[in-house]
């Protein structure tokens, strides 16, 4: 009996030690990536038909669960979900009945509504959303779309009014459903550089250059994707433009054969990569045109810069001058070089868009319960207090943060395949995107 | 539970011991029957290979399935297990033959690869012993995991790697690094090329010309072996020697 009570504290003390930084994790991981504390329940109710246009009801389903997912996905939403939602399709606030959806069972406190009709080859959609508790108050929102009818468009359409909404009730922040994942594709026989929409739709080759291409950045414009590619001289970082949809020059990115790991600087003037033409793989920098290359690390094993996207003045990357890959940061100059992983085989670094902290693959091989665990994990660069996002589901790697700060997403593979996922920051509401051949490197636009 | 797990086992052992002795009482078994050898079963033999044309250095998987067979060999390869699958990198057409074993006979099976030559490229019929002779003399070398320190016994190969080139002044080569499936495509292409450029450290200081020398680091993009055992491991940690044309 004495033994239990003189280990009783020591196991009060532990069980302590270990709950509450957890406790603590959520708050700074919460705050810190947008998704707050609370999430504001929302109904979306299925958009009223008008008119009498064949092509109405399928661009209206597209419509409907394009937008319920958008909202779902946002992560700053508690949904109601269809089955609970009332039955109505009101298409104007004079046809809203507020009380139905305030009510239980789907106690609403914001609904989304309105009508959708094709007509003479045009989508248009009036879009509105309500409190839905304060009867008589004016529409929060109200919105107007015209464009083309298609399914396209209905998905466009979609996407806008889900940000629109997003946008005004997510703290001002601009949601992301018209962002785009860059990634690379073996489907075609080949590692390719592919893009597909932020939930995994329009999935298609960009590159068809039979080759090996790696690490596709997309440039903070949306108009090229520079990536590392496997030529006769070896690598070289290469430039492709969507505007032209062609390989435009980047002179120096062919130098010496060892070029890879490209990553652009938030205003789009300068890229970092790793090269080896000194001899030792090092971080270098050249302007975007690809002039004005120089080297900002002098030890060699660097690889993976990013910048830090909020002041464009330091660059996070990976090195191996210790023995296994680590995190570091360091100024852009080379300058104030500090170590953020203390241990384990650290890699594949993405910067926050709001610049605090950082998300990257590690295998710590050590720690409470996770031996060997090859995860996505996020870091607050001032405290370096981290928290891990991914448990014990494959080899996770090359994280990738929204636009808006509120998702990442990365690789992950399960057995000899590697699909493409994607969750909110903190590690919730994981799902799948891509599921044909291997699929890896996802680097999201920065708008 | 222990109390219960006893009760549990003796009523099974009952259902059962009276199960056996009832199913004597009723169908005792002919005498004749019980005491002649039963016919070993004849061995069953499968093979395919996928896929069955490609081009030479292309690779090929021989998948095979027996039954009823107690040894079992492949024409070319030797004994091989009763089910199994393999690599193979065929340079001429080959028809892969079977054979399984056991008591009651012998089974065949065979999977015919059509090897389709490469382009024809207007080289000098020496050139082919040329390159012939360079990869028996200019070996690969191995790592360890994560690491790009030449160990003693690539020291060793690389010494006669030196030899063969310093014979050989007008011969160019590309050191190309390789990795294991293990950790980002990033990385392990730096990784690569660390590994490449030791060796050509190494065969610059035994005395080869600096500028006889070109490095790629091929990562984990092009491995050997793609198992996920050790052994493919270090298959795939080295550095291979080609000739630059």
């Amino acid at each position: 009996m004495k033994a239990i009570f003189r280990v009783f504290p020591v196991f009060f003390i532990s069980l302590t030690y270990f709950l509450a930084p957890q406790a603590y994790a959520q708050d700074w991981v919460r705050t810190g990536t947008n998704l707050g504390n609370e999430r504001i329940r929302l109904a979306a109710a299925d958009f009223k038909p008008v008119g009498s246009d064949p092509q109405t009801a399928p661009l209206k389903a597209i419509f409907d669960s394009t937008l319920f997912s958008d909202l779902s996905n946002a992560g700053i939403f508690d949904m109601v979900s269809k089955s609970l939602a009332p039955q109505a399709m009101p298409g104007s606030p004079q046809e809203i009945v507020l009380g139905q959806w305030s009510a239980v069972p789907a106690n609403a406190a914001m609904v989304a509504f309105g009508a959708l009709a094709v007509a003479n080859g045009r989508l248009v959609v009036y879009g509105w959303l309500m409190d839905a508790r304060t009867a008589g108050s004016a529409p929060v929102l109200v919105r107007q779309y015209n464009e083309a009818a298609s399914e396209e468009m209905a998905r466009t359409v979609a996407h806008r009014f889900a940000d629109d909404i997003i946008l005004r009730l997510g703290g001002g922040i601009n949601g992301i459903a018209e962002t785009k994942i860059y990634f690379v594709s073996n489907r075609t026989g080949s590692k390719e550089i592919w893009v597909m929409d932020y939930d995994g739709a329009n999935q298609h080759a960009i590159t068809h250059l039979g080759s090996i291409s790696l690490s596709p950045r997309i440039s903070p414009d949306n108009s090229r994707i520079a990536f590392a590619s496997l030529g006769n001289e070896g690598w070289a970082i290469r430039m492709y433009s969507l505007d032209l949809g062609r390989l435009v020059s980047f002179p120096t990115g062919a130098v010496g054969g060892s070029n890879q790991s490209p990553a652009w600087s938030a205003d789009g003037s300068t890229i970092a990569f790793s090269s080896a033409r000194s001899g030792h793989p090092d971080i270098w920098v050249a302007d975007a045109s690809g002039s004005n290359a120089h080297s900002v690390t002098p030890f060699g094993s660097d690889v993976a810069p990013v910048w830090n996207p909020r002041t464009g003045n330091q660059l996070a990357f990976v090195s191996g001058r210790t023995g296994e890959p680590q995190i570091y940061v360091m100024d852009k100059d080379g300058s104030n070089v500090q170590r953020m992983t203390d241990g384990g085989y650290a890699i594949s670094p993405s910067w926050q868009p709001s610049g605090g902290m950082l998300a990257f693959a590690w295998n710590r091989k050590y720690g409470p319960g996770d031996p060997g665990g090859y995860d996505i994990y996020i870091m607050d660069i001032a405290s370096k207090n981290w928290l891990q996002a991914t448990h014990e589901a494959g080899i996770n790697d090359f994280p990738s943060w929204s636009p808006d700060g509120r998702h990442i997403v990365f690789q992950r593979q399960i057995g000899h395949r590697t699909q493409i996922w994607t969750m909110l920051a903190d590690g919730t509401d994981q799902h799948q995107l891509t599921y044909s051949g291997d699929n890896t490197m996802p680097n999201w636009s920065w708008k | 539970m222990k109390l219960r797990y006893s009760i549990l086992t003796s009523f099974l052992l009952f259902v059962a011991l009276t199960a056996v002795s009832g199913c004597k009482k009723h169908q005792p078994l002919p005498p004749a029957e019980a005491t002649a050898p039963a016919p070993a079963a004849a061995p069953t033999a499968q093979l395919t290979a996928t896929p069955t044309v490609i081009s030479a250095g292309d690779q090929v998987q021989l998948t095979w399935q027996t039954t009823n067979a107690t040894s079992v060999s492949i024409d070319g390869i030797g004994d091989v297990p009763s089910v199994g699958v393999k690599t193979v990198l065929p340079t001429e057409s080959t028809t892969y033959h079977l054979v399984a074993r056991g008591e009651g006979g012998s089974a065949d099976a065979s999977a015919h690869v059509t090897v389709n030559a490469p382009p024809a490229v207007s080289v000098p019929s020496t050139s082919m012993t040329e390159e012939e002779e360079f990869s028996a003399h200019v070996q690969p070398i191995f790592f360890d995991y994560d690491n790009y320190d030449i160990r003693p016994d690539a020291q060793a190969t690389l010494a006669k790697n030196a030899d063969y080139l310093v014979a050989h002044p007008n011969i160019k080569i590309v050191i190309g690094g390789y990795c294991d499936e293990r950790g980002s495509d990033e990385y392990n292409l730096v990784l690569g090329q660390n590994r490449a450029q030791a060796a050509k450290t190494a065969l610059i200081t035994a005395g080869v010309a600096a500028d006889r020398i070109r490095v790629i680091s091929y990562g984990k993009e092009k491995p050997f072996c793609t198992e996920s055992t050790e052994e493919c491991w270090q298959l795939n940690r080295r550095d291979g020697f080609t000739i630059d044309r």
